[in-house]
């Protein structure tokens, strides 16, 4: 195989709780990990494992306390752990497209206007972006009439449609997704799993939290565990 | 990636007595990027503000401005005429209160037109024309251009003098609480137009806010101050999502949604 497009080496987390007397959350300690293009890695563990925290540290959100995180961006790696805000911030319109598990919305934005942003920030047309959103909504089966509707009030199903849109209208070397299906009924869900599909087949690499094991046997190609820290002594 | 901040501050300090209102601030601003300052009200957001834009004479301290006119200026030493220039120019300041940046004796249109004038503009029918473009810009009725601002609400006031600052289309533009004092609905309406604004004219923007709702919208990145120093610094959603500082994490747990 080629050169990977994550290479995570001695990665630690912890939070600190100022407001709860300074209590200390260590989440993940000494953690490496690779993943190559074409690959879609399956985070597994238990709930409060850290699968999310590792998947925001690999957003650039949650900066880590130790290790580094390099990503492939621009023909080179990049330590995002230590790449200052407007690296991670040109690493995140090029290169990592994150895909959370809730939409944000932002208020009073119509959804394909949600959808074509990232473009938009790319440098497309205004128009072009759109045009490219409307075909990513007709995709993912939302109905033509909510497309000029901010999505605040939408269900939690067409919202996350309207995120999956957002998140597969650039073609991002690196994906990071967290829970695709989880408010998709079996129809829908069987089309954000088709994007998956056609991401990695374009070599995409992709880092994902499935916890439908039905969904990670068909779109994952290999699992990464996380296991609950010890105790701190 | 190797493009020049447009403003770099560096330990900026403005002292009031033995108060130290702004304690050795440092940070910069890049073309094209939004910068907001939160920190609760006392912590020193406008000072600063001011202080940069040479309302008030830091201390000591330097702020680097690179200019279209100058080239590279330090602003603490800039003779006054021109410090003037830049700020009817290539900056602009937005007040939290419309009435401290407008002229309520003069009517909506002189109000525009005046800056367009300290800025060298002569042609009376150019000034009127653009200034009718841009109180439509900002969504202002244009039949209302000779009114007086006393005349209008709040919030029209408030889109009133930020077209009086943009129409010269300046490089960076200082907000203090720009949607502070609106009622919520005229906020939002103000907010999306802001939005609007800073991405299609690709302002640099340092924006003073206790709402990090606002932050949230529209910056890239985040100062947090408390007592006039930089307790935390990051993008946007590094500060919200996991604050650091004892004082960040009260402030983003004492709001609802940011
Ligand atoms: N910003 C934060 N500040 C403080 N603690 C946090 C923060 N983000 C996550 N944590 C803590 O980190 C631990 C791991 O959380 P995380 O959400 O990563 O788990 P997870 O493996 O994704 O769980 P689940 O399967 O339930 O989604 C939890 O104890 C959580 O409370
Ligand atoms: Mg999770």
């Amino acid at each position: 195989m080629s050169e990977p497009a994550v290479l995570v080496e001695g990665l630690a987390k912890e939070f600190t709780l100022h407001l709860q007397g300074g209590v200390r959350l260590p989440v993940l300690r000494d953690l490496s990990l690779s993943v190559f293009p074409g690959e879609c890695l399956a985070l597994v563990g238990p709930s409060g494992t850290g699968k999310s925290t590792l998947l925001r540290a690999l957003y650039g959100t949650y900066v880590p306390q130790a290790g580094r995180i390099h990503v492939l961006h621009r023909g080179r790696m990049v330590d995002l752990a230590s790449a200052d805000p407007r690296q991670i911030l040109s690493i995140r319109r090029d290169t990592i497209g994150h895909v959370s598990q809730f939409l944000r919305v932002i208020p009073r934005v119509p959804a394909r206007a949600i959808v074509a942003e990232p473009l938009i920030h790319r440098g497309e047309s205004r128009q072009a972006a759109l045009r490219a959103a409307d075909a990513m909504l007709a995709r993912l089966n939302l109905p033509e009439r909510l497309w000029h509707l901010p999505p605040a009030t939408f269900s939690g199903g067409e919202q996350q449609r309207v995120n999956l849109a957002r998140g597969f209208i650039v073609h991002y070397p690196i994906l990071l997704i967290d829970e695709p299906t989880a408010s998709l009924d079996p129809v829908n869900a069987d089309i954000a799993l088709s994007l998956i599909e056609d991401a990695r087949k374009r070599n995409a690499a992709i880092v994902g939290i499935f916890h439908d094991p039905a969904v990670r046997l068909r779109v994952a190609t290999r699992e990464f565990a996380l296991a609950p820290l010890a105790e701190a002594a | 990636m190797t493009e020049p901040p447009l403003l770099s501050v560096r330990g900026l300090d403005v002292r009031f007595g033995a108060l130290a209102a702004v304690d050795d601030v440092s940070f910069d601003v890049w073309p094209g990027e939004v910068v907001a300052i939160v920190g609760e009200s006392g912590s020193g957001k406008t000072t600063l503000l001011r202080s940069i834009h040479g309302f008030i004479r830091p201390t000591a301290g330097s702020v680097l401005y690179r200019s279209d006119r100058f080239g590279e200026v330090e602003l603490t030493m800039l003779d006054e005429p021109r410090r003037r220039l830049l700020a009817r120019t290539e900056w602009g300041f937005v007040h939290q209160n419309p009435r401290d940046g407008l002229r309520l004796s003069h009517s909506a249109g002189a109000n525009v037109g005046e800056r367009l004038m300290a800025a060298g503009a002569r042609h009376w029918g150019k000034i009127r024309a653009q200034a009718l473009a841009w109180l439509d810009r900002v969504e202002i009725d244009p039949t209302r251009i000779d009114d007086l601002p006393r005349t209008f609400s709040g919030g029209m006031q408030q889109r009133l003098q930020i077209a009086r600052v943009l129409v010269t289309n300046p490089r960076l533009v200082l907000m203090d609480e720009p949607t502070g004092g609106l009622d919520v609905s005229v906020q939002a309406r103000l907010l999306d137009l802001l939005r609007r604004l800073v991405a299609d004219l690709g302002l640099s923007v340092i924006l003073v806010t206790h709402d990090l709702g606002v932050a949230r919208l529209l910056a890239q990145r985040i100062l947090v101050m408390q007592r006039g120093r930089v307790v935390e610094a990051g993008l946007t959603d590094q500060v919200l999502d996991d604050p650091q500082h004892p004082y960040s994490q009260l402030l983003v747990s004492s709001v609802l949604f940011a």
